[in-house]
């Protein structure tokens, strides 16, 4: 647990809306803290002189161009919806 | 006491691209339901963006126009959060590297609320900016009664945010700021900016304070505002209810508030312990972005901006402030403008008859300028046919009625209606001289003193040609006639 000591199982676990058991929290506690031991290695090795980087591969400006391209048709769009309704997904009411 | 209000807007504005941000769905407002999806807008399993290189050149342009400094390298990060808008459970945003940082938004006085421009606290004011973003829009959510229809025809368009600095002071500078903003974005041809149609939203950041305190009040954050006299209304509102919360001794604590504009006020929606910890990381779909090709495309499509064309406008048509501002508010009318003064003579008058008559003849027949029934170059030629002489002012006014009833040229109207002066001298002193002949009295009257009487006879000239005499010509003959 040193290692990560602000790792809080029981907020990541409703930031991604898991309902844990309390053993599983306790579980995942561990286990998480273990993964976050080994990226911790990390802190041993000198970067002073890295430059920050999202990507392993020095690749820049993959774009394309704006160009319209077909669509789904709005059945297909719609195929994988649980519920629909008038050509829209539906889903339980939300009002924030 | 006196009370401080503090002010910082969030504006998200939709971009003018064909397709979407991240895949090849076409941009289009009001098309039917879910009939621009993909797998990448959908959200499904797998799917990978590509970034589409106009949204960030019209970025880099609005970051150009606006003053902004262009971040050398960008890159775009997630921002996590679960709602049935956004199905893959994150916003591709841009968080701790975005394409643009500073610049400013300068408020000219004709951008303030018309009641309020004899009043501005602050002329000249700009309004700094902390920077400038890239991202996508979410779904359309429709609200039933017991459920929520999504449409993913907007998920995925090409989304700019706009974050000011808190130096805005009252609504009416806010209002001013929207204003002056949108009128640049439309310059830029970056978006059509119309709030109605959702292309142009703002957030509002606000906080009042006694005058006697130097840190921030606390800061009320309010949402859903779809016009720029709706932002005003909403923070008017604001500014009161926080100042009577605080009078009465009831301290404010930093929430969101969402704008009824039909009940004209705001209602609670959360508070700070349910704010949200959107956890971005970088995306690892997306790979980052050097801006000099950007920049250098920007600079090619840089538009002179309003305050530019308006400075020029006084310089080049000898015109007034207000009149070159007026002009310059639209930029089709400004260009509409520009192309006639070009061939005129006279820019001035073009000034005058497209300030005076044609805009309120668009304004009652609830039309734009580039709806005008006649191209520049009529007006011009109207004008012509009244500084030669050959029509009369009023005349002008009918001609000129005509012309935006029909579309037809000021030549053919005057043609049809048979308006045309008599300017021949020759025929004007054979017709002075029939009147001199019948009138005797009169006549004898002018010769004795009476100038009143060379009225009634240049009467008499106008009425023998149906109307078509010169009346100035008119004049000089008969009294030349008479001496």
């Amino acid at each position: 647990m040193s290692a990560a000591p602000d790792l809080d199982v029981r907020y990541i676990a409703q930031l991604a809306r898991l309902d844990l058991s309390e053993a599983e929290i306790a579980t995942f506690q561990t286990q998480l803290g273990h993964v976050l031991e080994h990226v911790a290695a990390l802190r041993r090795v000198d970067v002073s002189a890295v430059e920050p980087t999202a990507h392993a591969s020095a690749v820049f400006n993959v774009f394309r161009d704006d160009e319209p391209r077909a669509s789904f048709p709005p059945e297909v769009a719609l195929s994988n919806a649980p519920r629909k309704a008038n050509e829209l997904f539906v889903v339980t009411k939300v009002v924030e | 006491m006196r009370y401080l209000t503090t002010i910082g807007l969030e504006v998200h504005v939709q971009l003018k691209t064909r397709s979407k941000m991240f895949c090849g769905c076409a941009v289009e407002y009001g098309a039917a339901p879910n009939t621009r999806t993909c797998p990448v807008c959908l959200g499904l399993p797998g799917a990978l963006p590509t970034m589409n290189a106009e949204a960030l050149r019209l970025t880099t342009l609005t970051g150009l126009m606006l003053g902004c400094d262009i971040a050398p390298t960008c890159k775009f990060d997630r921002k996590n959060y679960f709602y049935p808008d956004m199905p893959k459970n994150y916003q591709i945003s841009q968080y701790d590297l975005p394409l643009c940082v500073n610049g400013a938004v300068p408020l000219h006085d004709l951008a303030y609320p018309k009641d309020a421009q004899k009043s501005i606290a602050h002329p000249g004011k700009q309004v700094g900016l902390v920077r400038i973003h890239l991202e996508e829009d979410v779904a359309k959510s429709f609200h039933f009664e017991n459920s929520t229809g999504i449409d993913f025809d907007r998920a995925g368009t090409p989304l700019m945010e706009i974050v000011t600095r808190p130096e805005i002071e009252s609504p009416e500078e806010a209002f001013a700021f929207l204003t002056a903003l949108r009128q640049i974005l439309v310059y830029g041809d970056v978006s059509d900016a119309d709030m109605e149609k959702g292309q142009l939203r703002c957030d509002c950041n606000i906080s009042v304070r006694p005058e006697t305190q130097t840190e921030f009040g606390a800061k009320i954050e309010i949402k859903n505002m779809n016009s720029v006299s709706g932002v005003r209304r909403a923070l008017a509102y604001e500014i009161e209810r926080q100042v009577g919360e605080l009078t009465a001794g009831r301290p404010l604590r930093q929430e969101t508030r969402r704008w009824d504009d039909a009940a004209d006020q705001t209602t609670l929606m959360r508070t700070k312990e349910s704010a949200h910890d959107y956890r971005y990381f970088p995306d690892p779909d997306l790979m980052p972005v050097h801006t000099a090709p950007l920049l250098d495309a920007a600079r090619t499509r840089l538009p002179e901006l309003p305050a530019a064309k308006r400075a020029r406008f006084v310089q080049d048509y000898a015109i007034s402030d207000y009149d070159a501002a007026v002009l310059a508010d639209d930029r089709a009318l400004a260009d509409y403008f520009e192309t006639a003064a070009k061939a005129a003579p006279k820019p001035k008058s073009v000034a005058n008859w497209v300030l005076n008559d044609l805009l309120s003849a668009l304004a009652s027949a609830g039309k734009s300028i580039g709806e005008c029934p006649f191209p520049a170059a009529s007006l011009v030629e109207m004008i012509g046919l009244i500084d030669s002489g050959k029509i009369s002012g009023k005349q002008g006014k009918e001609v000129f009625a005509e012309m935006f009833a029909t579309g037809k040229t000021a030549g053919a109207v005057v043609k049809e209606r048979g308006m045309e002066q008599l300017s021949d001298t020759s025929a004007l002193e054979a017709l002075c001289d029939q009147v001199i002949a019948a009138n005797p009295k009169p006549v004898a009257d002018y010769r004795g003193g009476n100038a009143a009487s060379l009225n009634f006879l240049k009467g008499q000239v106008m009425k023998l040609s149906k109307g078509q005499a010169n009346p100035a010509l008119t004049g000089e003959i008969l009294q030349r006639k008479l001496a």
